[in-house]
């Protein structure tokens, strides 16, 4: 019984960090970016909310509203004026230059808002719970793994179904034949960035509400996302969400055998995973 | 206008001057500045390390904290379940990082290009997780050296007779020579790999990795040695840090910022694929790290920005900026052709 109850907590967390990983993986399948600085995101995206949800006095979930755009614009910005310079064949440059990112972006949020652990309090949601066949469950975690499923419905809608999605693809495929097609890829890239960066916000206000944060947590939070990219394959976007769901239940599953066994036995899952199918369970692009 | 020979032998002279007056620090200079030179020293053995491994081998690990924090639990084994003396323990320190460079490997370079970086990064967590299970060694919580350990090392007594100091400023000295001596065989070993046939099939690879296979480079194997090689480099670097330290907890050995990412923009903001880079890079990091001293994590910040920009404007960092406008080369690792003879029959028509 105690196990089919830590299976279901730990496919709950994995929704957490498909959400975490759905933004990496959109920006991977578009530009073969890898963003370092997308854990540090994350948290800036959360104290976004922080801020607007205490200085408007306003509920984190209609908070989020207003730091989507806000996190957009960011995205954009980020990659307008400085990623779009780093793309290219040499893969050193963009490693590094997200990697300053990620240690600028933590350490300008260490110096305004401090070391201490913050929370986003949502009221008598946090505490809720419903029972779901024979165990009972959180409503957050649970809200968290519906939003995730949404995103990701959603993104592959907006991949798949609509004209920016076609271009993203087109551009993914062959950024300078795009060119011809009156589509500027370096355009297509910022919006990729921008809607990556709204995925980010979202991602944001659950990390919120359901734990403490504090400006140092982001490079944990990208490792957990690029775990559950990684294993799911490159470019797919429910791949990521298995992927998620994989590290959350061996999390949570080393977590019931020992504490001190959490975090280890998610990397562990990991290794496992990669060492069986180096290309992640559902591999999409052969690159 | 000076040539190329004579400012090359200017600027070897000054290098020797240099090391010399670096070498009589611990005689002439204060125990503080032996203590921050050490520090440099360090940081630059690592930030040498770590460019050969992403500026020649192009394997950009962000995962090189596991190799210090090894060695340096290594080290911490010999000394308090084994009893040994620390030196031996620095040695032993580099051998087990090389030895745990091997199953790394295996799984990381099944990780192509960017994906390398991020699998590094996750093994140095699970080898820290792993340590922080050791209760020998203080579990989580770390443990210090037993008391006087550095005091009895191998050497310090002379010294202390030697330069009529007390233990500790002649265990800071002792730790210090070593570390000086690890720098400049890091820099000798590095010039002379590069200059190999080894080495030209790494530069090879880098330039054109189908190009070099045609010729019979095996790329893996190359990589797979300077991986193994900067293991043992980093690990005997991580083993003498937590000497100097003499206290060792899994965040203390295992930081990513402190061993992987200082030395990631030292290398980057000096010059990286240079040898001379990392040198560069360290001094301007240890100039920045003195100027902001009074403000907290903005030299942090700083230091990250200068990063950013060097690899958006200036890719080759400090060194190459130097070098594209001066045409002074240090160290170059160019090769030039053998010089032809004149052939005699061309005169006879």
């Amino acid at each position: 019984m105690i196990w089919v109850d830590t299976l279901v907590q730990g496919i709950l967390l994995g929704g957490l960090y498909a959400l975490f990983a759905a933004g990496l993986s959109l920006v991977f399948g578009v530009m073969r970016l890898v963003n370092l600085a997308h854990g540090d995101l994350i948290v800036l995206a959360a104290f976004v909310i922080l801020t607007i949800a205490t200085t408007l006095g306003l509920h984190p979930f209609v908070a989020v509203f207003l730091a989507m755009p806000i996190m957009f614009a960011v995205g954009w910005g980020l990659q307008t004026y400085i990623l779009n310079r780093v793309l290219g064949d040499d893969i050193l440059p963009p490693l590094l230059v997200t990697f300053g990112l990620s240690v600028v972006i933590q350490n300008t949020l260490l110096e305004t808002f401090s070391a201490d652990s913050q929370k986003l309090t949502a009221g008598p949601i946090e505490a809720q719970s419903v029972a779901l066949g024979p165990t009972t469950v959180g409503l957050t975690p649970l809200l968290t793994l519906a939003s995730a499923i949404l995103v990701i419905f959603a993104l592959n809608q907006l991949f798949y179904r609509t004209k920016l999605g076609r271009a993203f693809r087109a551009t993914s495929d062959d950024p300078v034949t795009v060119g011809l097609m009156v589509i500027r890829p370096n355009n297509v890239f910022a919006i990729a960035t921008g809607i990556a960066m709204v995925v980010a916000t979202i991602a944001a206000l659950y990390l919120g509400v359901r734990a403490n944060f504090d400006p140092t947590i982001g490079p944990a939070r990208l490792l957990y996302a690029f775990q559950a990219v990684i294993i799911g394959g490159l470019g797919s976007l429910w791949g990521t969400l298995a992927g998620g769901i994989i590290i959350g239940v061996a999390q949570a599953l080393g977590a019931a055998v020992n504490p001190e066994w959490q975090l280890l036995s998610g990397h562990v899952a990991f290794v496992l995973v990669l060492l069986f199918r180096p290309r992640g369970l559902f591999p999409r692009a052969n690159d | 206008m000076l040539d190329q020979k004579t400012i090359n032998r200017i600027l070897m002279a000054f290098g020797i001057v240099g090391v010399a007056l670096l070498f009589a620090v611990p005689i002439i200079g204060s125990r503080a500045m032996v203590q921050d030179l050490f520090g440099v020293l360090t940081l630059l053995i690592l930030a040498q390390n770590w460019n050969l491994l992403a500026g020649f081998a192009g394997l950009v690990s962000v995962g090189q904290q596991a190799f210090v924090g090894v060695g340096a639990y290594a080290m911490f084994a010999c000394v308090i379940l084994l009893g040994l003396d620390p030196l031996v323990g620095i040695l032993v320190g580099g051998f087990v990082a090389m030895a745990l460079a091997v199953p790394m490997a295996f799984f990381a370079f099944r990780l192509a290009g960017a994906y390398f970086a991020i699998g590094t990064w996750v093994v140095a967590e699970i080898v820290r997780l792993c340590f922080a299970q050791w209760k020998a060694l203080g579990g989580g919580t770390g443990t210090s050296l037993p008391k006087g350990t550095t005091k009895n090392m191998f050497g310090v007594p002379e010294i202390k007779e030697l330069l009529g100091v007390s233990s500790s400023a002649a265990s800071d000295a002792l730790t210090y020579w070593l570390a000086l001596v690890l720098a400049l065989a890091t820099l000798g070993a590095g010039y002379f790999f590069l200059r190999s046939r080894m080495g030209l099939g790494l530069q090879a690879i880098r330039d054109n990795d189908e190009a070099a296979r045609s010729v019979g480079v095996n790329p893996t194997r190359l990589k797979a040695w300077v991986f193994m090689l900067t293991a043992f480099g980093t690990g005997i670097c991580g083993a003498l840090l937590f000497i100097q330290i003499t206290r060792v907890t899994p965040e203390a050995a295992f930081s990513v910022l402190d061993w992987t990412a200082f030395v990631i923009f030292i290398t980057v903001i000096g010059g990286i694929g240079t040898l001379p880079g990392p040198i560069v890079g360290v001094v301007f990091f240890y100039i920045l790290q003195r100027a902001l001293s009074d403000y907290g994590t903005v030299y942090l910040i700083v230091l990250g920005s200068i990063g950013i920009i060097v690899m958006l404007f200036a890719r080759r960092g400090l060194w190459g900026l130097f070098s594209d406008k001066t045409g002074i080369e240090l160290l170059s690792l160019r090769q030039y052709a053998p010089e032809t003879k004149p052939n005699p029959l061309a005169q006879i028509k």
